[in-house]
């Protein structure tokens, strides 16, 4: 079905990547008929970043066995197939605009067929997210080749064959950095550092013993990166140990020889279209503000995956995308705009940096909730308590919290609906005293 | 035998090459990077002053304002970003207004019109994120933006498709004094000329001191900036200038004509005539300083840091014109701040010198117009779709940030002096320039330059030389 132009459609899908794809699976199941789904998508191919994604691990939730990213992605391409669910590759969207009566114009743009709209009742964000570049962290020194991203780095080793250096620095221990110590060393490169930044590390714990420590490779945590040296390419960078407030302190420098310095410092969600169609967001996620159905301030914008916040692990970003696929269904099939209707506000006490949703309309929610969040800090003998109103509802421990790691809750429907008068749940986290 | 060689193709180099070009005379540019626009053309704040700064008499004081009048009609020949945005120079003390009041006289001096003093209240109309600490400020209606890369390669392109040739990667590294005129020594052989032009910026005084006695000495006198995402684009509309304190020499904060925010320079004499290097004082600095004029400046916008080098010469004006002691050796020295603003006045003015030297007529068939590539970003659906019906590269979007297509690359790449680095894409381009910093781009411009070169991706550089982007 690719290369299908036709102008009107149920629901647009920004994005064929994981999140992409199972909302399509999602909306399809709902019973929006497949030929009005449109998936658009940027890459010659379905499957977004997975497809660099070579190393195993993928889907142990979702599937009971390690599959790698290609594989997972096929799973999903081979259902949105199966279903008959028109795809335009090859193909950005320009810009979405509202029109006076709530559906949504898409402008996208594709060497075969030019620029054009199409019409559609809903969309559903899932552009995914980019990588922190250099430039936002600010790191002194000159401005040579051999510095890139760690997920370019990916690319160029995993999809173009090619490695970017042979002796590599690696700033951040995000999962990206970690799979790409180990990526780069199986490859034939020295990779003589991971530093972070922070006290502890941004990535899963199992990345950190299956791609440094059984490498030899070294993590130095509360560590930086204060000069880079090198002036057509890079011959070397500076290393320093950070106090706690992150400021480098004088003395503990030490010059590291390499050619390569990889940057695996954060992912941003790609909001350029969200903003500019003035979507809401987020400022701890840098994603949409959305509520119980993943629906944007925009009633019939709905947003899943990478680009709402970022995720760990593929299979969450699957299942939210599922449910918000399958609410920008009920929503085209006469779901209502919620605006201006009772909610309650998902709140972050001490502790926790956002919540997913942020919004409740207990009408419309399902009969459990999910509730994703991440906390600031590293919790030993953790303590999450959830509070309606300012009345504790829920005590939960968990030996240990990072903000590497995304933590969720489960809220049952009846439990808000039979509290009386209630106006916002907050989540909070604190070390108990043991 | 060449008429005229300049060493040189920064914006000082190709505003003469440019002027030339107009005349029957063989004429050669000298550039030692693999592009043009590599040294301190392209690391600096893209203004052009109004002409309030430089003292009445100096040479910088008369080629600043006519560079300030060129520009405009320039910036419509050549097709490059320019605007008049106004400037402005903040007083944050009493004590500051006398120097202020000096500033609008010597302005006056120099010609520059339309300067007055604003107050307070005008100024939060004016600006409304200036800080608290701001009491005045010098208006200047004339000041405006330009787009540094776009001004020197416009130049460059238009001498190019007049006749005159561009040698890049080849760096002079020696001039001696022949009968007829010079020979040049480079790394891509021997060049013989009657007339040198000298542009050599922060090395300007090491060829001059080649064949001169009187010699000069140039220092290269670094500066650092933090450009902000186009979110904050909207900052300020104007330029916004500091009265010198006793904090140091003022820090800018402007728009570009690209809609991001600019902070910087810092000022610091060093001994490296390479050294572009960034500092964490200095970018310190540049945030500390720059947030004097605008309350809050958010590190976290910031997406790209830089540093660039202004030709410091000690007798703190432009050196232009015949060195005295070598015949037909012109130099084009010292052009720190407002040399930008001054280049197509230096252009004339040089064009003029070498008139009187070696006469030569003008050419029926100079063509003074140059087409710009076309911007995706800027254009409006419509027209989107008129590009795209012609060459469907055009949809093919390479760098989201900017709305960068696939048709303005090639463009680039094939245009008079294309692009032949990543580098070179950015800056004709602005692909990799936005908030992901080419994160995204880089490997489909790099697969792109190989394919519309012939070479494999292997051999694309940076910015020529060793800076190549893959060991294998």
């Amino acid at each position: 079905m690719r290369g299908y132009m036709d102008k009107k459609a149920d629901i647009v899908i920004v994005g064929g990547g994981p999140a992409g794809l199972a909302a399509a699976a999602g909306a399809c199941k709902e019973g929006v008929k497949a030929d009005r789904i449109c998936i658009v998508e940027r890459d010659g191919e379905l499957g977004g970043i997975l497809n660099q994604c070579i190393h195993n691990g993928f889907g142990l939730h979702t599937f009971k066995e390690e599959l790698t990213g290609p594989e997972y992605a096929a799973r999903y391409i081979g259902q949105v197939e199966e279903m008959g669910i028109p795809c335009l590759l090859h193909t950005i969207v320009v810009d979405i605009r509202m029109e006076a009566d709530g559906r949504k114009k898409v402008t996208v743009m594709n060497r075969s067929d030019g620029m054009f709209e199409i019409e559609a009742g809903a969309v559903i964000l899932a552009m995914g997210c980019r990588e922190r570049p250099r430039g936002a962290l600010n790191i002194p020194g000159y401005r040579p080749a051999g510095i890139y991203s760690a997920g370019t780095a990916q690319h160029y080793v995993n999809i173009e064959g090619r490695m970017p250096g042979k002796e590599a620095v690696i700033l951040g221990s995000g999962d990206i950095g970690l799979i790409m110590a180990r990526r780069m060393t199986l490859e034939g490169a020295k990779v003589k550092l991971v530093a972070e930044l922070m006290p502890y590390s941004g990535g899963l714990k199992r990345n950190i013993v299956q791609c440094l420590d059984d490498y030899g490779i070294p993590l130095k945590l509360s560590h930086t990166v204060v000069d880079i040296d090198g002036k057509e390419r890079v011959k070397g960078v500076t290393v320093a140990e950070v106090d706690k407030n992150r400021r480098p302190v004088p003395g503990t420098e030490e010059y590291i020889s390499c050619d390569t310095l990889l940057l695996s410092c954060g992912l941003i969600p790609e909001n350029e279209l969200s903003l500019d169609m003035g979507v809401a967001l987020n400022p701890a996620t840098s994603g949409p503000v959305v509520n119980e159905s993943l629906e944007t301030n925009i009633p019939g914008v709905f947003a899943c995956g990478n680009v709402l916040h970022v995720h760990d692990l593929v299979d969450y970003v699957s299942e939210e995308a599922e449910n918000a696929g399958k609410n920008a269904a009920v929503y085209v099939q006469g779901g209502k705009n919620k605006t201006g209707e009772e909610s309650v506000a998902v709140r972050c006490g001490g502790g926790v940096r956002y919540t997913v949703p942020s919004i409740i309309h207990i009408a419309y929610m399902p009969e459990e909730q999910v509730i994703r969040f991440r906390v600031g800090n590293v919790y030993k003998n953790a303590c999450l308590t959830v509070r309606f109103n300012d009345k504790v509802v829920m005590k939960m421990n968990k030996r240990v919290m990072a903000p590497g790691e995304m933590e969720q809750i489960k809220l049952k429907k009846n439990r808000l609906e039979e509290f009386e008068g209630l106006r916002e749940i907050t989540l909070s986290v604190q070390e108990e005293d043991s | 035998m060449y008429d005229v060689i300049i060493i040189g193709a920064g914006v000082s180099g190709c505003a003469v090459a440019r002027e030339l070009s107009a005349y029957k005379r063989k004429t050669a540019v000298l550039e030692r990077s693999s592009d043009v626009c590599e040294g301190t053309s392209k690391a600096n704040s893209g203004i052009v002053h109004a002409g309030y700064d430089a003292k009445p008499g100096t040479r910088k004081a008369a080629l600043n304002l006519r560079g300030n009048i060129l520009m405009e009609s320039l910036s419509k020949q050549l097709d490059f970003p320019f605007q008049r945005n106004g400037s402005l120079v903040l007083c944050f003390e009493e004590a500051g207004r006398g120097k202020l009041e000096e500033l609008l006289e010597r302005g006056k001096e120099n010609g520059v019109e339309g300067l007055r003093i604003v107050e307070r209240e005008e100024l939060a109309v004016l600006e409304p994120n200036l800080s608290d600490r701001v009491i005045a400020a010098l208006y200047a209606p004339t000041g405006g933006i330009v787009c540094p890369f776009g001004l020197t390669i416009a130049l460059a392109e238009n001498a190019s498709v007049n006749g005159v040739e561009f040698h890049l990667d080849t760096e002079v590294n020696k001039i001696v004094k022949i009968e007829e005129g010079y020979r040049l020594e480079t790394s891509k052989g021997v060049f013989r000329t009657k007339v040198v032009v000298n542009a050599a910026g922060v090395y300007a005084d090491v060829f001059h001191n080649m064949i001169s006695g009187h010699k000069l000495h140039i220092t290269p006198r670094k500066g650092e900036y933090c450009l902000f995402d186009k979110t904050m684009g909207g900052y300020v509309s104007h330029t916004v200038f500091q009265l010198p304190t006793k904090y140091g020499k003022g820090i800018l904060v402007s728009p570009t004509v690209h809609g991001n925010l600019l902070v910087g320079p810092t000022a610091e004499d060093i001994a490296d005539k390479e050294g572009v290097n960034t500092t964490a004082s200095g970018l310190e600095t540049v945030l500390e300083r720059g947030e004097m004029s605008v309350g809050h400046l958010p590190a976290g916008k910031i997406i790209t840091s830089f540093a660039g080098l202004r030709a410091h010469e000690e007798g703190n004006d432009f050196v232009i014109g015949e060195a005295e002691d070598a015949k037909g050796f012109i130099d084009v020295a010292g052009i720190e701040s407002p040399g930008l603003t001054c280049a197509p006045a230096i252009g004339e003015y040089v064009a003029g010198i070498i008139q009187d030297i070696l006469p030569a007529e003008r050419k029926e068939d100079f063509i003074g117009e140059r087409k710009g590539i076309f911007g995706m970003w800027e254009a409006g659906h419509e027209e989107r779709k008129k590009m795209i019906h012609e060459n469907p590269a055009y949809a093919n979007v390479i760098c989201r940030c900017e709305l960068v297509t696939e048709g303005e690359i090639m463009d680039a790449i094939h245009r008079p002096l294309g692009a032949t680095t990543v580098d070179g894409v950015k800056r004709r381009t602005r692909a990799g320039m936005g908030r992901c910093q080419s994160g995204f781009c880089a490997p489909k411009v790099v697969e792109i330059l190989a394919r519309e070169l012939g070479r494999d991706i292997g051999e694309i550089t940076k910015a020529g030389g060793n800076s190549g982007f893959l060991t294998r």
